[in-house]
């Protein structure tokens, strides 16, 4: 159990630091170790975590401690939540001081405009990872489908989103 | 590290710890689908502890930083008024609610997750969330529909992660810096 605490302190502490761009540009590299590599769940058991922790309220980085709940129980909360949260914080408390001086320097935005792209890719990398994790039949790629241009061509909320595609899979059209 | 002095900012006194827990417990609580609307609302017009300019001017701080945005936000917010006693108070704050209710979906899914219909309704709600992330992804690359070096970065980005399954961390450390190369030799 330790053991394995460890290596989610390990695997969720690097995503913290690696999270460039807000927390949906991990969610393929948290898939990949928590499903590929140490084999904890399934891929479709984790598109459910994921759309678990989006209908909660809050940060939209939730499944971090719904993964560790999963995994190991109330101390894979806590470690995970440790891990993810933690390191990035440090990083912002430190940055905060140097932001004032730095703030209006070319190079800061050169480094942003670099990274722009990079988050596009991963964020698109996320959504293929995710989708194809999550719509495995008919049904389920209707109501992804549906959900996708709803959200990008109107203001529908997004948790009205999800209450539809809930309801739409409670009748297990398409489903097997 | 102590807090930065927030005079000539706000309109209200700086918040304490007790008010940074209560202003982002709150947040936490409601902000369903996105809290950064919220935050805004909640801090720069509801309370009155930030100017719009300076949350701008934090919020591409916390952009620009790993980890989640309106994360790093509740740390630099706490830190900045009460160090970091009210960085630990804002994050906590944040988070405390949604870890409860997130949990306790997780123990009702782990419960009933073997009956058809539980498996069904759950079924529908994954493949929704995986809509929701679909329309997020269309509208950040959207921007870049014009820029072939931002598409080429982008779609290399695509191919490292989602279809090669590379692991981020060298994929990070090749394709961040080439980008940002690339756009410094653009500028000049």
């Amino acid at each position: 159990m330790t053991g394995t605490l460890v290596t989610l302190a390990l695997i969720f502490a690097e995503l913290s630091l690696l999270a460039f761009g807000g927390g949906n540009t991990i969610l393929p590299e948290m898939q990949r170790q928590v499903v590929d590599i140490h084999h904890w769940m399934t891929a479709q058991e984790f598109g459910a975590l994921f759309a678990l922790a989006q209908a909660a309220p809050g940060p939209n980085m939730m499944v971090v401690p719904l993964v560790g709940w999963h995994v190991a129980g109330f101390s894979g909360v806590l470690v995970t939540s440790l891990a993810k949260f933690g390191p990035s914080s440090l990083v912002t408390g430190f940055a905060l001081r140097l932001w004032e001086r730095f703030k209006d320097r070319p190079w800061r935005r050169t480094v942003q405009a670099g990274l722009v792209p990079v988050t596009a890719g991963l964020v698109t990398a996320s959504a293929i990872v995710i989708t194809h994790a999550s719509a495995s039949n008919w049904g389920t790629i209707l109501i992804a489908a549906m959900v996708a241009i709803a959200t990008t061509t109107s203001r529908i909320h997004p948790l009205l989103a999800l209450a539809a595609g809930a309801v739409l899979g409670l009748t297990g059209i398409g489903q097997p | 590290m102590d807090a930065i002095p927030a005079a000539q900012t706000a309109k209200h006194d700086a918040p304490d710890v007790g008010e940074l827990f209560m202003g982002f417990f709150i947040l936490g609580l409601t902000g369903f689908g996105g809290v950064l609307p919220l935050a805004r609302h909640m801090m720069v017009e509801k309370r009155g502890w930030l100017t719009g300019a300076e949350f701008t001017d934090l919020l591409g701080l916390c952009q620009f930083l790993p980890g989640g945005n309106i994360i790093n936000m509740s740390v630099a917010v706490g830190l900045k008024f009460r160090g970091i006693p009210g960085a630990f108070a804002s994050i906590l704050g944040l988070i405390a609610v949604p870890t409860a209710v997130v949990i306790g979906l997780g123990v009702i899914y782990g419960r009933f997750a073997d009956d058809p219909v539980v498996r069904h309704l759950f079924g529908g709600l994954a493949a929704a969330a995986a809509g929701l992330l679909i329309s997020t992804a269309i509208k950040i690359a959207w921007p870049l529909r014009r820029d072939v070096l931002g598409l080429v970065i982008g779609a290399l980005c695509v191919l490292a992660i989602a279809v090669f399954r590379l692991p981020l961390l060298p994929t990070l450390l090749t394709l961040a810096p080439l980008s940002i190369l690339l756009r410094s030799r653009q500028a000049s």
